[in-house]
């Protein structure tokens, strides 16, 4: 049974990612300024030189055949050049994916850390700490990236703190409007009046009901992790996959653009599928 | 009497440790790139990043003083341009050789210029030498001795070789081997570029003492300003090549020895009408947009001393012309600047038929004068210039929008589409030559960008400039050539095809542990004379 | 008691919003060119931005920009999100695979380039209405992916609960089924995803300067009021400029409070 779900989640994986660098490769070519160099404005620059400029993009033109031609070379580990950057996609993803992952994995740990420990004294008490930690979430939530960015550098913890910042105040509040839910039904009254601990109430009683929302959240929170990695590391200026993302969509650069979505695609899928499969295991394990 | 002698000895001991590692500390000098160099090639230079680099460490035959503005030899000791522009011969220096060992030669200069004048080669640097259809040719003429003959009369052709690099032609390490005070050791991408001392520089300072006096220079690729003013208040940096006039007053309001202000840069500020025959913008709109006067109108009814005073925090000059005054040589000084006049700027309108009903402006024919302005997101001088414009022209009845795009999005539109109808953007000049910008001036180009690609002028005034502009790149006589091109400055302020808005001063920030720095206008600002710079080593700098 | 001061504060906010045109005689748009970056006085309550315009006319038609617009936007991509992410999780199966890996694809792609593509077709001159509710509305219409999936697995978890098989024994329509029984228990979520909503949209709006959309200047919104923080290196520098942020806050609290009175007393 599981082999089969974990055999139909690649499939899908697959397929999924197979659309995905072909849409996204048709929003960057369909969306003005694909085929414009911002040396043009360079007056120094002969029309011939322009011209050639030009013509280096045009294979990036039909669509179709860029797309296949680059799966074709992708499946001999060719990811293609960057020409924004005039370097091969491979080489560029492979020195900037250990900065991305080290700064998202802390910046998770860190902010679902914080969200869980507001939650946790949040859910079960009473007004005036409700309220206390709704305002500080509430402050983060408001704070604009590039304040948040400043923050961090500021205080010398590059980056994972800006990530930890973005990421708690929205855990923080699903999680605590899941919890408070599930505090308030019956069976934990009972449970109460019964003389049960704390504790056991909510290993036994509270998460059990809410276990599913809490694994697809744990995916979307990974995914929005990495899309807060785009302006935080641009920002702050670390040399990471996601700075490397702007870049990219600033320059209109076609081949980078593909693969950064592909890995973003596969990263987000991953996570959700596994939430998927965690869920249903723990599930059919009757807790 | 013994523990204390020993004692002694250590303390000693500890002093001179602490004291050497002090003096022998490496003097690093640190400071920001804003974008990330693409490549490492000198003679494939497109951006800001790959420029410092080069200028730090390529070997040049000529250099042009960024102080005084004049050329002075470097590793040429003499030079003779012939008469008709066309040869240009060089007497080099001897004895130098490249940071790996290789001698230097002319054969590495004929090298250079081979390299440079591929048809392959698409860059700036080469293309300010082709003149005209043809070949360009090495003959040497001794190891030291070498006349390069181009297919046509190059203008400015000993300035220009200022930007060219010599590469080594025999050398295994290719571009690795530089003459220049520095050479690249290390390069993060994305993160930063070590440059370490050329051990085989050939510059000696007047003791005869070897330069450059600094160790190595870091380069830290940070786009970001606030975090690269961060960073220059904790002291991790030494310098801010090009400040931000709102930085530079919140530097100046705690530290004010630190910040330096050279005064007008040669960079201008802009606005231009989209003058394109086939334009996608309403026909009513074209034919004013086409009417000098209606373009001078608008010219004169914006308040330039406002822009420079609130926008740039008056780290700026109101423009006076296309020439910046910081261009000695070239800057037409008989120019009369558009005064701030919105009374008169009316009446020219309503001379040409336009009237004022009820604050609005109308046209001959009853159109509201309405227009939008693009201009490129992310640069909040442009975006408040813009909305003081607008300001400033709903005195006389306009109503401006004022629409940010991103990059990419406004090239497409000023360039291919020409779907726009007024733009505001800057021009960075790096070279005082009005050569390097025929693009703009000739009707045909490309970066003629009110009206461009034109197959022949549409104005008697464009093919004039036409003239003009051949006549000076054809003439190696300076004087004519300046006569040239003031005609051209006149009657481009007559017909303001560009309204030129502002001139921004050159604005930098600078250690006081760095010495000999002297900012100028001429880029780069701060370390044009980068060999003669030195730090004093400050312990705690934590390095 | 702290949700009676919720709905008087947010009252009191929707008023002086409404009189902004007497509250704030300077207007929005007129520049003081003598002096810029004022620091607060008689004349101008929060002092003037960095072109001279009165800061405390601009937070208050920022405000009703805003104010209107972000928690319509906030409403659109909840519903969304109920939709897609509650039905599907709601139905099972194979329709909830489906809308899950569209919802997965949907998060990962770049809609960078999709709002420059609307920022071309719109015309220059399109009207700062316009411009503005074309904003808002792309905002709510891509914003609601995150939640669908949290509520795909709420659904579930519903579905296959005693109650609702109860419910559908005793033959309630599905319809109905899902309205009345499905979306309240999804209510903590919905809440949730409203509340975030609301000022990561009027963030968003800002960002969106610039592609060129959002509100045109020399329009305020509260976003482009809360860029002013951007390069503050030291909150003691011009601490008037937190007023938006703090009235953001407090207007974003005020709502959660409000939302949640019925829902969990403890």
């Amino acid at each position: 049974m599981l082999g089969w779900r974990i055999a139909r989640h690649v499939v899908s994986i697959t397929t999924i990612l197979l659309l995905g660098g072909l849409l996204s490769a048709a929003l960057v070519r369909l969306a003005p300024g694909f085929d414009v160099d911002e040396q043009q404005l360079d007056p120094g620059l002969s029309p011939e030189s322009v011209r050639a400029m030009h013509e280096s993009r045009t294979q990036q033109h039909n669509l179709l055949r860029f797309y296949v031609g680059y799966m074709g070379r992708a499946l001999h580990g060719d990811l293609g050049t960057s020409h924004s950057l005039s370097q091969p996609v491979r080489t560029l993803l492979r020195d900037r994916l250990p900065v991305t992952l080290r700064l998202v994995t802390i910046g998770l740990a860190l902010g679902w850390a914080l969200a869980i420990a507001l939650a946790l004294t949040a859910a079960a008490r009473v007004t005036a700490w409700d309220v206390a930690t709704l305002i500080v979430s509430g402050v983060f939530l408001c704070l604009p990236t590039a304040v948040l960015a400043l923050i961090s550098v500021l205080l010398n913890t590059p980056g994972y703190l800006g990530i930890a910042l973005i990421i708690f105040p929205k855990i923080f509040r699903y999680l605590r409007n899941l919890l408070a839910k599930a505090y308030s039904l019956p069976h934990i009254c009972t449970a109460r009046a019964k003389g049960l601990g704390e504790p056991r109430i909510l290993m036994f009683h509270v998460l059990p009901i809410i276990a599913p929302q809490i694994l697809a959240l744990a995916g979307v929170s990974v995914s929005i992790a990495v899309g807060a990695a785009i302006p935080i590391e641009t920002l702050c200026g670390l040399a990471g996959v996601g700075q490397l993302a702007w870049q990219a969509a600033l320059g209109r650069d076609l081949p980078l653009l593909v693969n950064i979505t592909v890995l973003v695609t596969l990263v987000t899928l991953l996570a959700n599928s596994s939430a998927d499969v965690i869920g249903h295991v723990l599930k059919s394990e009757g807790v | 009497m013994m523990r204390h002698r020993v004692l002694g000895r250590l303390i000693l001991i500890t002093f001179l440790c602490l004291g050497s590692t002090f003096a022998r500390s490496e003097t690093e000098l640190r400071f920001c790139l804003r974008t990330e160099p693409k490549n490492l090639n000198p003679l494939l230079v497109s951006n800001d990043a790959e420029e410092t680099i080069r200028y730090l460490t390529g070997g040049v035959l000529v250099r042009v003083n960024r102080q005084t503005q004049q050329l002075e030899p470097e590793l040429a000791e003499s030079w003779n341009v012939s008469k008709d522009g066309r040869q240009i011969t060089f007497k080099l220096r001897q004895g130098i050789a490249f940071s790996d060992g290789t001698p230097f030669s002319a054969a590495d200069v004929a090298y250079t210029v081979q390299q440079l004048m591929d048809p392959a080669l698409h860059s700036a640097t080469g293309d300010a030498f082709r003149s005209g259809a043809g070949t360009v040719s090495t003959k040497i003429l001794a190891s030291n001795h070498l006349a390069i003959t181009f297919p046509a009369p190059v203008a400015g052709l000993d300035r220009l070789f200022d930007q060219v690099a010599i590469l080594s032609s025999q050398s295994p390490k290719k571009e690795g081997a530089v003459l220049g005070p520095f050479v690249v050791a290390e390069y993060k991408p994305g993160a930063s570029v070590l440059l370490k001392r050329n051990p085989n520089y050939w510059k000696k300072d007047s003791r005869s003492r070897r330069l450059p006096y600094l160790d190595s220079i870091r380069l830290d690729i940070q786009p970001n300003r606030d975090i690269e003013l961060l960073h220059f208040k904790r002291g991790e940096l030494d310098l801010i090549n090009s400040l931000d006039s709102e930085y530079f007053d919140r530097l100046a309001s705690t530290s004010p020895n630190l910040v330096h202000d050279a005064g007008p840069s040669l960079d201008s500020e802009q606005m231009w009408f989209n003058e394109v025959g086939n334009a996608p913008i309403p026909a009513y709109k074209r034919t004013w947009f086409r009417s000098t006067d209606f373009r001078r109108a608008i010219a004169q009814a914006i308040n330039r001393e406002d822009l420079s005073r609130v926008v740039f925090n008056g780290h700026a000059e109101p423009a006076i012309g296309p020439v910046s005054p910081a261009n000695k040589f070239w800057f037409n000084d008989k120019l009369n600047p558009y005064p701030y006049d919105p009374e008169g700027a009316l009446k020219k309108l309503q001379l040409v038929g336009f009237r004022l009903e009820n604050g609005v402006l109308r046209d001959r024919d009853g159109n509201k004068v309405e227009f939008s302005i693009v201009t490129n997101a992310g640069n909040r001088y442009r975006e408040r210039m813009a909305v003081m414009i607008q300001q400033d022209l709903q005195k006389v009845g306009i109503k401006v929008s004022v629409v940010t795009l991103d990059f990419p999005s406004l090239i497409e539109r000023i360039t291919q589409s020409f779907n726009y109808e007024a733009a505001i953007l800057g021009l960075t000049n790096v070279d005082l030559d009005p050569n390097g910008q025929m693009n703009v001036w000739l009707s045909s180009a490309e970066n003629h960008q009110w009206n461009p690609a034109q197959k022949s002028p549409e104005t008697v005034w464009e093919a004039e400039i036409d003239r003009l502009m051949r006549a000076q790149a054809s003439s190696i006589d300076p004087r004519k050539r300046k006569e040239s091109f003031d005609r051209v400055q006149a009657i481009v302020m007559e017909q303001a095809p560009f309204i030129y808005l502002v001139n921004r001063n050159a604005l930098s920030a600078i250690s006081t542990s760095l010495h000999g720095a002297s900012p100028v206008v001429l880029r780069p600002q701060t370390y044009w004379n980068a060999d003669q710079l030195t730090l004093s080593a400050e312990s705690g700098r934590g390095r | 008691m702290v949700q009676k001061l919720a709905c008087a504060f947010l009252l009191m906010i929707g008023m002086v919003c409404l009189f902004a045109d007497q509250l704030a005689p300077a207007g929005y748009a007129k520049q003081f060119r003598e002096s810029p970056n004022a620091a607060p006085s008689r004349k101008h309550l929060l002092g003037t931005d960095d072109i001279g315009r009165d800061r405390f006319s601009r937070a208050l038609y920022g405000t009703r920009i805003s104010l209107l617009l972000a928690p319509a936007a906030a409403l659109l991509s909840t519903l969304l999100a109920a939709l897609i992410g509650g039905v599907a999780g709601y139905l099972g199966g194979f329709w909830a695979r489906c809308a899950m890996g569209f919802t997965d694809l949907f998060l990962s792609l770049p809609w960078l380039f999709l709002l420059i593509m609307v920022r071309g077709f719109l015309p220059l001159d399109v009207s700062p209405v316009l411009s503005v509710l074309a904003t808002f509305s792309l905002l709510g219409l891509l914003g609601w992916a995150a939640a669908a999936r949290i509520l795909c697995a709420g659904a579930t978890t519903i579905r296959n609960s005693d109650f609702l098989l109860q419910a559908r024994a005793s033959g309630l329509r599905r319809v109905r089924l899902f309205v009345f029984h499905v979306l309240p228990n999804l209510k903590p979520i919905l809440y949730a995803q409203f509340w975030i909503s609301i000022p990561v949209f009027i963030l968003s709006e800002a960002n969106l300067g610039i592609l060129g959309l959002g509100v045109a200047e020399p329009m305020p919104s509260w976003g482009s009021l809360l860029r002013e923080l951007e390069g503050m290196l030291s909150f003691a520098e011009a601490p008037w400029k937190l007023v938006p942020l703090v009235l953001l806050i407090l207007v974003v609290s005020s709502f959660e409070l409000i939302l949640t009175k019925q829902e969990f007393a403890t």
